[in-house]
């Protein structure tokens, strides 16, 4: 096997394992691999922000092809470097203003089609069925009745310009009953993702278990276990 | 000074904020290359604003570094792999694979990045579930719609909820667990959702009117 491959399983098994150790207590070896996390993805974004956004956006349009249209977003770009001096730090105001109002001019047009429009579109759709000239009553169009009653109750119960009271305080009421459903929903989605996330890493976990790897991860698991005996021990002999 | 201090950033804002709600509304190529061109501008102040974000990193674990503060060696950790994540990354020109297959940078992607942000996610499986069994208790009507959901939700993603369903009430029986949970996610979930986000839509365009008519200025440090 490509020595690369193998150590490349020796290090994602001791640094899955290391993360897990937090499940016992708060160690030595999760900080470790808490405070790598932390480097190696900072740096792993730095990395990308150069090639793949400030070399192709900015350092050759500027430098190789003298766009020098790009001095602009340069200038707004340096501006906010006066932040470091707290005294000289208003021009940054300029940049924050310029993001800020291409943020807020965004936001709203798109907000209006892409939220609004279609929600209530998506909302507002026939509750009955309509065939020729039969008139019927799915268990689809009782869904469409209770989408639209889920929406407008929530609706309601976030309205705080009305007092809470007689027909709308029923209404806010069963608008928090969906919400109680969505927020359970929402819940149990996300808890199944990190399960399926657990069972990923238990997957590579057996993977690298096998002696193709080595006994990457048994080898692995029982230095950190052995490194705790050890530190429980010297801890014991200190504490006397 | 208060003009350039005060006033002048109200009017970039402003600006800005007029010609790009209007933008999506001009159906034409010179429009679509104007929000391309600033989108690009956008990219490059970005990658000068992590220099400013990069500064407070450093400047917090140099501090603890200094100071030979509890941990200090963790911290000394965090510059070393990031800078040699930086180093190996420029000698890969940012690429995790080429012709030969994973490079450098792609090795500490795949066999450092990917375990690491995978397991530090995945512990919070034991934690979530940890925390719903203290507080999952249906005593009311409400706490009993949200387990309700949630156990329903979390067992028919499964194939084991399936296989339970079916031995329940058997293969041929006309409602399966897959069909209550999509039913339950796609109607009363998304009802309650449709709610928060039309809330959230309204609040969002309430928002950015401020900013653009200069109403709201906490982005400016002003409390006005």
């Amino acid at each position: 096997m490509d020595l690369s491959i193998l150590l490349g399983a020796w290090v994602a098994a001791g640094l899955t394992l290391f993360i897990f150790s937090f499940l016992y207590k708060d160690n030595f070896f999760f900080k470790l691999g808490e405070h790598l996390y932390i480097g190696v993805s900072v740096g792993y974004s730095i990395t990308l922000l150069i090639f793949k956004f400030m070399r192709p956006k900015w350092f050759t349009p500027l430098f190789g092809e003298h766009q020098w249209i790009l001095l602009i977003p340069t200038l707004l770009g340096i501006l906010i470097l006066t932040r470091f001096i707290p005294r000289l730090s208003w021009p940054s105001r300029l940049t924050f203003a310029f993001i800020f109002g291409f943020g807020a001019g965004l936001t709203i047009p798109r907000s209006i089609s892409g939220y609004i429009l279609q929600q209530i579109q998506g909302t507002v759709i026939p509750m009955i069925t309509k065939e020729g000239t039969q008139i019927s009553y799915t268990f689809r169009d009782f869904s469409n009745l209770l989408v639209f009653i889920g929406v407008l109750t929530v609706l309601i119960y976030f309205f705080f310009s009305v007092e809470h009271k007689g027909a709308i305080n029923i209404l806010s009421r069963i608008g928090i009953l969906f919400l109680m459903i969505s927020f359970g929903a929402s819940f149990g989605y996300t808890a199944m993702a990190r399960m399926s996330l657990l069972f990923g890493r238990c997957y590579d976990l057996t993977l690298f278990s096998s002696k193709r790897y080595y006994y990457a991860t048994p080898i692995l698991l029982c230095l950190i276990i052995l490194c705790f005996l050890i530190h429980h021990v010297l801890s014991k002999k200190h504490s006397v | 000074m208060l003009f350039l201090k005060r006033y002048l950033p109200l009017v970039i804002c402003g600006f800005t904020g007029v010609v790009f709600g209007i933008q999506y509304y001009v159906p034409h190529k010179a429009s679509e290359d104007l929000l391309t061109f600033i989108n690009d501008w956008m990219i490059i102040i970005f990658g000068f604003s992590m220099i400013l974000a990069l500064a407070s990193l450093f400047h917090v674990h140099y501090q603890k570094i200094r100071r030979r503060q509890s941990g200090w060696g963790f911290s000394l950790i965090v510059f070393i792999a990031i800078i040699v994540t930086v180093i190996i990354g420029i000698i890969s020109q940012g690429e995790t694979v080429d012709e030969k297959g994973l490079t450098s940078f792609g090795w500490i992607y795949t066999n450092m990045l990917v375990p690491l942000s995978g397991t530090m996610f995945s512990i919070l499986a034991f934690f979530i579930a940890s925390a719903a069994f203290r507080a999952f208790r249906a005593r009311t009507l409400d706490a009993f719609l949200l387990l309700f959901a949630a156990i329903i939700i979390m067992f028919g993603r499964v194939p084991a909820g399936e296989y339970l369903w079916s031995k329940i009430w058997g293969a041929e029986f006309p409602l399966q667990m897959g069909d209550i949970t999509e039913w339950i996610m796609g109607v009363l979930n998304m009802a309650a959702r449709r709610g928060i986000l039309l809330g959230v839509a309204l609040g969002a365009i309430a928002t950015s009117l401020k900013i653009i008519f200069g109403i709201e200025r906490a982005y400016l440090g002003e409390k006005e």
